[in-house]
């Protein structure tokens, strides 16, 4: 810590350009969000005549009220929790299975190169939107949750990341001791190489949570009905398009879910989740992405 | 029956060292057939569905009966002037993102290494990383507010410096710069991660001998920092090149309106657009397949180079 350079005029007046510019960065990165917040807590006239800084004005819980008497964000709102939660699931122990034999060596297992690329070749070229559109459609998956949930259920970089986690933390002997005492497949994977791998599986189902909870695109091309619609898909459509035409609300509703401060508590709800998980599991998921890194 | 089982086992055990590894391989098979499946049906048969972009595909025909009209589409792309300007924003968008979430991470990763406070380090990537982790549709709607001209924060921010109200994301001359900005604001923080674990494995002597030769910190981080860097630094360069025709759909899709399609279309809203919204299957294949295939051309090469220069493999 005592280095000479740290003394020196220049290092200092370095160190607090750098602390203060940090802090910018850091504060840049959660004022919208505090603003948002404090729209959506601010009273209706307050946030309409652009009073409302980074506190509330006219403290209100009205907007949330509204939010939560809405009848299609409540649903949408339960479309989300259960795609995140089969949809995690399901992907999981999908990939899982299929991270097993992936991660034997080409000796133990011939064939497992050729799998391999079978799932890497689609991180390098895919048919795009219009074809994988028409598939999903023709299966009649559209307007279920299946359309949501299938499609994206093998993603090929996470099974990479489940292969190299297996190859790298599950002990070669204690496996070849299991496979002595007559233990076939089945058993090893699920008696050894999943509880050895629960950091690694807690890090990839995070981020399959995330990426579930924050889909918007498929909910807006598969699901006709806005009964299905995922959060994100509701949110886009009211907060981002502006489009009421799928709502058949009435004017009052239209009106309340148009006003700025009922769109705050609605896009807050919305980043609720994230918020509230993510602090906790921030050391798993840098943890997770640093040992997927160091593959190289 | 104690005798029986010991026989059991014991041939067991000589099949195992007969066949040491090749037992039960059906099992390992099986367990791939789920993912297997899956991939086949949702990757592989839209690749089939490819073969729309050299015909008019027309829904009551189908693949078998409509007419094969080859290369047409691709060269109405070339033809259109919309099409030429959708390419061009997307390879300026897509380039500037490049460089800049190189750099500022980079850069981020360096300043973040020189604080010496670890709670006012912690406190500062946690923060940062955040805005990785919600999606353009709440970041979306968030900058939409800030942004506006009547009464946005940002322009009511502006407008004490006597600034007039900007439409940011109506403004030809300002949507690329917001989408950039935002882009990396969003995945700057996120992306120092990699290059921070860098930093953490660089060996400690190699600084004690400098400073003991009297290098100042900025000669350490030039000498020492960099150089030890610059296999991560092509790793992340040189794979980034598999995503110049990827402008982000996401964040554009959920910040642009028809005022600024002139630079702010991108191929992939553009397929939407024409594709989906319009109908138009097979011009809108032709589009989305051509940027495929050279997406696919520069990953290829971008792997090739990680491997070649920072000896890089995907698995």
């Amino acid at each position: 810590m005592n280095h000479h350079y740290q003394k020196s005029l220049s290092y200092k007046i370095f160190t607090i350009f750098n602390y203060t510019f940090l802090t910018v960065a850091a504060l840049l990165c959660i004022l919208p969000l505090i603003h948002i917040l404090a729209v959506s807590f601010s009273g209706s006239a307050a946030a309409t005549a652009n009073l409302v800084g980074f506190w509330p004005v006219d403290f209100t819980l009205d907007a949330y009220e509204k939010t939560i008497g809405n009848e299609n964000f409540l649903r949408s709102l339960w479309n989300s929790f259960l795609r995140v939660v089969l949809g995690t699931a399901i992907s999981m122990a999908v990939m899982l299975c299929a991270a097993y034999p992936l991660s034997k060596s080409d000796k133990a297992f011939r064939g497992r190169k050729i799998y391999m690329w079978f799932f890497v070749f689609t991180m390098l070229f895919h048919g795009g939107l219009v074809p994988t559109y028409m598939v999903v459609t023709k299966l009649g998956l559209t307007d279920t949750i299946w359309a949501l949930i299938l499609p994206s259920a093998v993603s090929s970089f996470n099974l990479i990341l489940l292969v190299n986690f297996f190859r790298t933390s599950v002990p070669k002997s204690l496996e070849e001791a299991a496979l002595m005492d007559g233990a076939n497949h089945f058993t090893i994977f699920w008696k050894i190489y999943l509880p050895i791998s629960v950091p690694a599986i807690a890090t990839i189902s995070l981020f399959t949570m995330v990426f579930h909870w924050n889909s918007w695109f498929d909910g807006m091309i598969y699901m006709s009905d806005v009964k299905h619609y995922p959060l994100s898909t509701f949110l886009q459509t009211i907060i981002v398009q502006q489009d009421f035409t799928k709502m058949s609300v009435d004017a009052e509703t239209l009106q309340n879910l148009s006003e700025r401060t009922v769109k705050a508590a609605q896009i807050f709800i919305a980043a609720l989740p994230m918020l509230i998980v993510y602090p906790f599991v921030q050391k798993f998921f840098v943890k997770g992405i640093v040992l997927g890194a160091e593959k190289e | 029956m104690q005798s029986a089982v010991n026989v059991k086992k014991q041939t067991a055990t000589l099949e195992v060292q007969k066949t040491p590894k090749r037992r039960g391989t059906w099992q390992l098979h099986a367990m791939l057939l789920p993912a297997l499946a899956i991939v086949f049906i949702f990757q592989y048969i839209p690749m089939f569905g490819l073969v729309m972009a050299f015909q008019d595909y027309e829904p009551w025909l189908g693949f078998l009966h409509s007419p094969w009209v080859g290369f047409e589409h691709f060269k109405t792309m070339f033809e259109y002037e919309d099409a030429r300007q959708v390419i061009w924003n997307t390879l300026v968008i897509s380039t500037l993102k490049i460089i800049f979430n190189l750099g500022v991470p980079l850069t981020f990763a360096l300043l973040l290494n020189e604080v010496y406070m670890m709670k006012f380090k912690r406190t500062v990537q946690t923060i940062v990383y955040l805005p990785h982790f919600l999606s353009w549709v709440i970041l979306g709607g968030i900058l939409i507010d800030m942004l506006s001209p009547e009464g946005g924060i940002v322009n009511r921010f502006l407008s004490l410096f006597g600034v007039q109200p900007i439409f940011f994301l109506g403004d030809n001359d300002w949507f690329r710069t917001v989408v950039v900005v935002t882009d990396i604001w969003k995945e700057c923080g996120f992306n120092t991660i990699v290059f921070l674990a860098a930093l953490t494995s660089i060996n400690p002597s190699l600084y004690e001998a400098a400073i003991v030769d009297g290098a100042n910190r900025w000669q350490q981080t030039i000498y020492i920092t960099l150089p030890s860097m610059l296999p991560i630094i092509i790793v992340v360069g040189t794979l980034s090149l598999g995503n110049i025709l990827n402008a982000g759909f996401d964040q554009i899709l959920n910040l642009y309106n028809p005022l600024v399609y002139k630079t702010g279309d991108i191929i992939d809203t553009y397929v939407y657009r024409v594709g989906l919204l319009n109908g138009d299957f097979s011009y809108a294949t032709a589009v989305g397949l051509f940027k495929s295939i050279i997406s696919f051309i520069l990953v290829v090469i971008g792997y090739r180079l990680a491997y070649k220069y920072a000896n890089y493999k995907i698995f």
